[in-house]
């Protein structure tokens, strides 16, 4: 009862392998995106183009517009000679902060009397204002620290102590890359078996197919299992450009990894195979695909957190895949998690697959035989 | 420019050639055409899907860069002045662009207004065209709702609106029913008369090439003749004869054609037409050994014996003569082996009929597609579906493959629905789609690898049909090539080897033979006739009235209702009259939708 | 009105009722442009609010009380007490946590003799944005601290530097009010160029482009009637998604309603030239659908400075990001919605906008041509 069905998944796989427009589905979007989320997409603040207005000229402002000037994070554009000059600036964007020290800051300083500093800050991106407001703030406190420690002064009740865990150089791309392995097999699985019914049912192969004694669970498996196969593959291969190319640290261990792609993929193919079984043409399948996959991949925790969303939000996520996979992905690369602390993440997609696989059946059975 | 005179050509093509790149094969779609046609007649491109028809059609629109030649429409150069030539000429692509969402009143102010017909002439166009191609009562009605042969007499009415001097039809007529044919060819033959417009029309239907007054014939890009139609076949005057002998009618067409000699045998009616390589019947003796007792009654030539004969020679000229196609027994020898049968005598003689149809219907929402359908076949009957585009043979042929549920009505194949039944029960079927529906990206042997594995062969078995699908098929040539880039006729036969692995008791063809050139047409049936002849169960649709000649019987479909039921020659017998003594199934099927008096296209 | 006039009516009149009747063409103007606007409306926040934070106090007594009172009380965080650092640990490994905040047993002796005790605080940084967010809250949290504690205690405050963080145009700081005006740009690039391109692959597909060639309809006139029907689009979708912004989701538009239509139809003209463009290469919409995500959708969302700050790319990255209309636009939007009409931003990207869409039209209109090959 097997052969049939290796034969659909031989002709399946051939079939994606030589057609032109397969392959290039396969290849140059996962390309593209692999670069531009490696590269481009990144929350971590470099050279942020700074003004400073300092009246007082003095040594410790001197020092302080130093250490401003010294960070990686911030680039002094422009020193000013009026504080106005400063919100012309940040209106044109030419800077997206403005430093502004008051006229008696060294001498408060040296009167161990509170010396104000002003952040101006462009908050048209309100991230990047909030990070911004960090990195300053976090300069500000060193100096601030460094300033008792050699010029005297009662030093501060306590003290933050502040250490990262699993990712201490806090890179975005540490974040975003394991992300694309989740994403990107997402969109190589539902556009390969979303598409492949479609296709055939195109071409006219599948009325072909339903005359011969094939069963509807054969064409299911035999349409099915090339996709989980392609997307694994997918995965492995971006698994493999994340930890050499990228160089993202691998803590856990690969069989956790392997456990939740695979049922990550199940599901996905179970809806790929939905999608298909609707569409009556490609362009609807791609249609379909699009519009599932567009919410699916903001609505996951791939670039903003689950629980930054209002709660009816937080609902609808349960029920997507890539939330749960995104969460094991991260988890094995970056912290090492184990099996058992996953079966939370496992179990609700292996749920979805069932339920996505027996809805295709349905939708198969109902459309065709 | 002065006007010019009727005895200038209205069309001059010098040495056209042309090529394009389809994937990693350089086409050559035509290779050096050169032609005329004269203002003020109607002339038929003819050839077969792939002949070039279209890419002529293209140029001679300017739609397509010239690469090579002269292409002249109205004394103007095509290749110098494309804009000055559109101007002046309409031309109906083969899928004219109608908006499928527009109403028929909306495409046509559409076009109205991109040819700048001014309004005030416009009303009185409408009012000579609407009449003319029956669309009156449908204006509101959405173009993609209209029926194939509405659709195409809307096509030719947008192009019309404003009366070119030469029109371009590139095969308005394909898969249109014979009633909306003539309609059309009525359109175009009153267009010519009225205002005197030229007119160059493509067509892979033979039998329109006398209709036209001079012919343009091509294959595979090269031109094979030019001139009247009566040129064509008086070439061949005296080599055409209608046979019959003590045989069925099968074995008598399957003898001859192997015969020395004789070029083209077809079955006509009772009888089995022959075009012989020369004139008389000096060879006869020959024919006659192998047919005992062949009387042989001389008939007017067609245009399709002309053209067949052509062909021959062709191949004849470019090939190493192919050997008979067995030199000591029939051709039936090379047929499968008898299927396995469950229970049946042997023999041949139907007596429990194997499909069995009744009171089918079919609704889509309100539109019944299939109305009250009955009719029964029996085991190694060749059983015809006949009918245009729409018809509704299709749906029937979809539901007796168990693709589609009936609405009504019950239907039994080798005793089972197919729909309900077990899916080991398929496999007593074979199937053949429309479009010889292969797996383009797959190879010719990764085709038959993947369907002898469906069908659940495997072994020694899978392997023993491979090869003999191979050699029957003729196929050990193109083994490795994608089935993408096969021509249209190994296709047809990769199709047919793909439906026929597991040597099914059954076999289903829906429109086997569109736009694949006669010969391989003759091919084709000479296969399904020896598979009938060892007792295989054959039905057929097809929209080519011609083909139904090859059918034991058949029901003419219309409207999802059946107009006619019975063998090929009571039915044409049923549309004898006095002014028709020898009417063609066309006419037949003209004559019974006129009594009906139903809108077919409607 | 001349027959070139007449000929561009038709079309244009053609091409509305097509839209009309055709549900795919509907369902990306408007159901695809009303989902993206609901989902980041109302789901993507960067915003981290309610953060989870375990909470050990060793020695618990006024002093930490006073420290960890703060937590509780902040919208940013949502403490959570744990009685071991080992058991917090566990909750952070868990995922239930994403800090810790952690008060050794010598805190409050150290706070009151020496000063300087260390407050461990102990961040999960896989989410590095989040990471970095909590981090800035928690030292906010902490200067305040001390500030209080300060002037309870009547001495000058205990850090030298007092700092007034000041955010200008986006007091609240609120991720919505950028990412809405932003979506704009992402919302007309779909219509004017995934649209649009799919439309004329499909006019290929059908045959109706050759139905046209064959009259006397120039390319130009086919050109402008595809142009027009879209334009309009392009600038309802965009009146539509403005009104949504400013009354459903309260984003404030503080520039001029002319400014953000006028450069909304200058972006339109670079979307729609783009559009052009790919259906002229592409003749199927397969193909047209995957050239316009690829080339002009996926760009518009990462490369525009949409979400992610164009100033932190890599410098090969950045140089890209020129060549994407939609960054000059979304520049625009972000300030004409939250800053008002600031001329040296408006001025500057318009005229950008500008020079791609005549190139982009231009490219459009010279590698169109009236032939099938």
């Amino acid at each position: 009862m097997w052969r049939p069905i290796f034969a659909l998944i031989r002709k399946e796989l051939i079939a994606v392998f030589r057609d032109a427009r397969s392959r290039l589905v396969l290849v140059v979007p996962p390309l593209i995106q692999l670069l531009v989320f490696g590269y481009a997409a990144t929350f971590d603040l470099n050279h942020v183009p700074i003004a400073v207005f300092d009246p007082d000229h003095g040594q410790a402002s001197r020092e302080l517009v130093a250490r401003f000037a010294g960070s990686p994070t911030f680039s002094v554009r422009k020193v000013l000679d009026s504080e106005s000059q400063g919100s012309a600036l940040l209106d044109a964007r030419a800077v997206q902060m403005v430093l502004v020290i008051d006229p008696r800051f060294t001498r408060d300083l040296y009167q161990h009397r509170s010396a104000p500093v002003r952040l101006v800050v462009d908050g048209r991106n309100s991230n990047t204002a909030l990070l911004i407001e960090g990195y300053a703030n976090t300069i500000l406190s060193g100096f601030a620290l460094r300033w008792t420690a050699a010029h005297g002064g009662p030093p501060p009740a306590a003290m933050l102590d502040i250490a990262t865990r699993y990712n201490p150089a806090l890179l975005s791309r540490w974040f975003i890359v394991p992300g694309v392995i989740a994403l990107l097999t997402q969109v190589v699985v539902l556009l390969v078996v979303g598409l492949s019914v479609a296709r055939e049912r195109e071409m006219g192969t599948f009325d072909q197919l339903l005359v011969t004694p094939l069963r509807p669970i054969d064409l299911l498996l035999g349409k099915g299992l090339p996709g989980v196969l392609i997307g694994l593959v997918e995965a492995s291969v971006i698994t493999v450009a994340a930890t050499v190319w990228f160089k993202i640290p691998f803590r856990g261990e690969i069989g956790a990894l392997y456990l939740g792609l695979l049922l990550f993929v199940i599901a996905i193919t179970g809806l790929g195979l939905a999608v298909s079984a609707l569409a009556a043409t490609q362009q609807q399948a791609l249609l379909g695909a699009f519009l599932f996959m567009v919410p699916s991949v903001i609505l996951s925790g791939f670039a903003t957190p689950i629980a930054n969303m209002p709660r009816w939000v937080q609902w609808l996520t349960f029920a997507n895949p890539m939330r749960y996979v995104l969460v094991i992905v991260r988890g094995v690369f970056l912290e090492g998690t184990g099996y058992s602390a996953l079966a939370s993440q496992y179990w609700p997609m292996a749920v979805i697959g069932l339920v996505t696989l027996i809805a295709a059946a349905w939708l198969f059975r109902k459309r065709t035989v | 420019m002065p006007p010019p005179t009727d005895a200038e050509p209205a069309l001059r093509l010098a040495d056209v050639r042309h090529r394009f790149r389809s994937g990693p094969r350089d086409v050559a779609a035509l290779a050096g055409v050169s032609a005329t046609a004269m203002r003020g007649t109607v002339t038929g491109l003819i050839g077969p899907d792939g002949a070039g028809k279209t890419t002529l059609m293209r140029l001679v629109a300017g739609l397509l860069r010239l690469q090579s030649g002269r292409v002249e429409v109205l004394g103007i150069d095509v290749g110098r002045d494309p804009l000055a030539v559109q101007a002046r000429l309409g031309y109906m692509p083969q899928r004219f662009g109608l908006y499928e969402d527009l109403t028929v009143q909306e495409n046509l102010d559409l076009y109205a207004d991109l040819q700048d017909v001014p309004p005030a002439e416009r009303r009185a166009r409408y009012a000579q065209l609407l009449p003319l191609t029956g669309l009156g009562p449908f204006t509101k009605r959405l173009a993609g709702r209209l029926s194939g042969g509405m659709k195409q007499k809307l096509g030719l009415a947008c192009t019309l609106l404003h009366p070119p001097e030469f029109l371009l039809l590139d095969e308005p007529t394909v898969g249109v029913d014979p009633v909306s044919r003539r309609e059309l060819w009525r359109i175009i033959e009153h267009l010519t008369r009225e205002s005197r417009t030229t007119v160059l029309f493509s067509t892979a239907y033979l039998d329109e090439a006398e209709r036209c007054d001079q012919v343009i014939l091509i294959h595979e890009g090269r031109l094979l003749g030019a001139g009247t139609p009566a040129a064509f076949t008086a070439e061949i005057a005296g080599r055409s004869f209608l046979a019959s002998a003590g045989l069925g009618r099968r074995e008598l067409q399957a003898r001859l054609s192997a015969a020395p000699g004789i070029l083209d045998a077809v079955i006509q009616g009772d009888r089995v037409r022959i075009v012989t390589a020369s004139t008389g019947t000096a060879a006869s003796a020959d024919w006659s050994r192998a047919a005992p007792g062949l009387s042989l009654t001389p008939t007017p030539p067609r245009f399709e014996d002309s053209f067949v004969a052509k062909l021959r020679g062709i191949a004849r000229a470019n090939e190493p003569p192919l050997p008979p196609a067995s030199p000591t027994a029939t051709p039936v020898a090379t047929a499968p082996p008898p299927p396995v049968t469950t229970g049946s005598t042997p023999g041949g003689t139907p007596e429990e009929p194997v499909i069995v149809v009744e009171h089918l219907t079919r609704r889509f929402g309100p539109f019944v597609a299939v109305r009250d359908v009955s009719f029964a076949v029996g085991r190694g009957e060749i059983f015809g579906l006949l009918g245009a585009n729409g018809a509704g043979k299709s749906t029937t042929f979809r539901m007796l493959c168990g693709l589609l549920p009936a609405s009504a009505g019950r239907l039994r194949v080798a005793g089972f629905d197919l729909r309900t039944a077990a899916a080991t029960a398929r496999a007593r079927i074979g199937y053949m789609a429309q479009r010889f529906s292969l797996y383009a990206d797959l190879s010719v042997r990764q085709n038959l690898r993947f369907f002898s594995s469906a069908y659940r062969l495997s072994g020694a078995r899978q392997i023993a049909r491979i090869d003999w699908a191979v050699g029957e098929f003729d196929l050990a040539a193109v083994l490795d090539a994608t089935a993408r880039d096969l021509a249209l006729g190994y296709k047809q036969r990769l199709a047919l080897a793909c439906a026929l692995m597991h040597e099914p008791q059954i076999l289903f063809l829906d429109e086997p033979t569109s736009g694949v050139d006669p010969l391989a047409r003759r091919e084709f049936w000479r296969r399904i006739n020896a598979l009938a002849e060892s007792g295989v169960t054959v039905l057929v649709t097809t929209h080519f009235m011609e083909e139904a000649e090859y059918c034991d019987r058949l029901i003419i479909m219309a409207s999802g209702r059946v107009l006619a039921d019975g063998t090929p020659a009571s039915i044409k017998a049923s549309a004898r009259r006095d002014d028709r003594p020898d009417p063609t199934l066309e006419d037949a099927f003209i004559a019974m939708i006129d009594a009906a008096g139903t809108e077919v296209a409607a | 009105m001349s027959a070139a006039t007449t000929r561009r009516i038709a079309l244009i009149r053609k091409e509305f009722l097509q839209i009309a009747r055709d549900p795919s063409a509907l369902a990306i103007a408007f159901l695809l442009p009303a989902m993206l606007l609901l989902i980041f409306g109302y789901g993507v926040s960067l915003d981290a609010r309610n953060v989870p934070v375990a909470i050990v106090v060793d020695h618990p007594d006024a002093l930490t009380a006073s420290f960890t009172g703060r937590f509780a009380q902040s919208a940013y965080f949502r403490p959570r007490a744990y009685l071991t650092i080992q058991s917090a640990e566990r909750a952070m490994a868990a995922n239930r946590v994403t800090a810790i905040v952690w008060l050794r047993s010598d805190f409050t002796r150290g706070a009151e003799t020496t000063g300087a005790a260390p407050i461990g605080v102990l961040v999960n940084g896989v989410d590095a944005n989040d990471a970095r967010l909590v981090e800035g809250y928690v030292q906010q949290l902490w200067a305040g601290w001390l500030e209080d504690r300060a002037r309870a205690d009547g001495r000058a405050a205990s850090l030298p530097i007092t700092v007034e963080p000041r955010v200008r145009f986006n007091p609240a700081v609120s991720s919505k009010d950028y990412l809405v005006p932003g979506l704009i740009a992402m919302i007309m690039t779909l219509t004017g160029a995934l649209l649009t391109a799919l439309v004329i692959a499909r006019e290929w597909e059908r045959g109706t482009m050759e139905g046209l060639m064959v009259t006397r309809v120039r390319i130009g006139e086919i050109l402008t009637a595809k142009l027009v029907p879209y334009f309009v689009l392009g600038i309802g979708g965009m009146s539509a998604s403005v009104a949504l912004a400013v009354f459903v989701f309260g984003v404030p538009l503080r520039g001029s309603l002319w400014v953000l239509t006028a450069t909304s139809a200058l972006f339109m003209l670079a979307a729609l030239g783009m559009g052009l463009l790919i259906s002229g290469v592409a003749r199927n919409q397969f193909v047209a659908g995957q050239i316009a995500i690829i080339a002009t959708f996926l760009p518009a969302f990462m490369l525009s400075g949409f979400v992610f700050d164009i100033d932190s790319m890599p410098r090969a990255v950045r140089l890209v990001t020129h060549l994407v209309a939609a960054r000059y636009f979304v520049a625009i939007l972000q300030s004409v919605f939250l800053a008002g009409d600031v001329w040296s931003v408006i001025l500057p990207n318009a005229a950008a906008l500008a020079v791609m869409a005549a190139i982009f039209l231009g490219l459009a209109r010279m590698t169109a041509r009236k032939r099938l090959d």
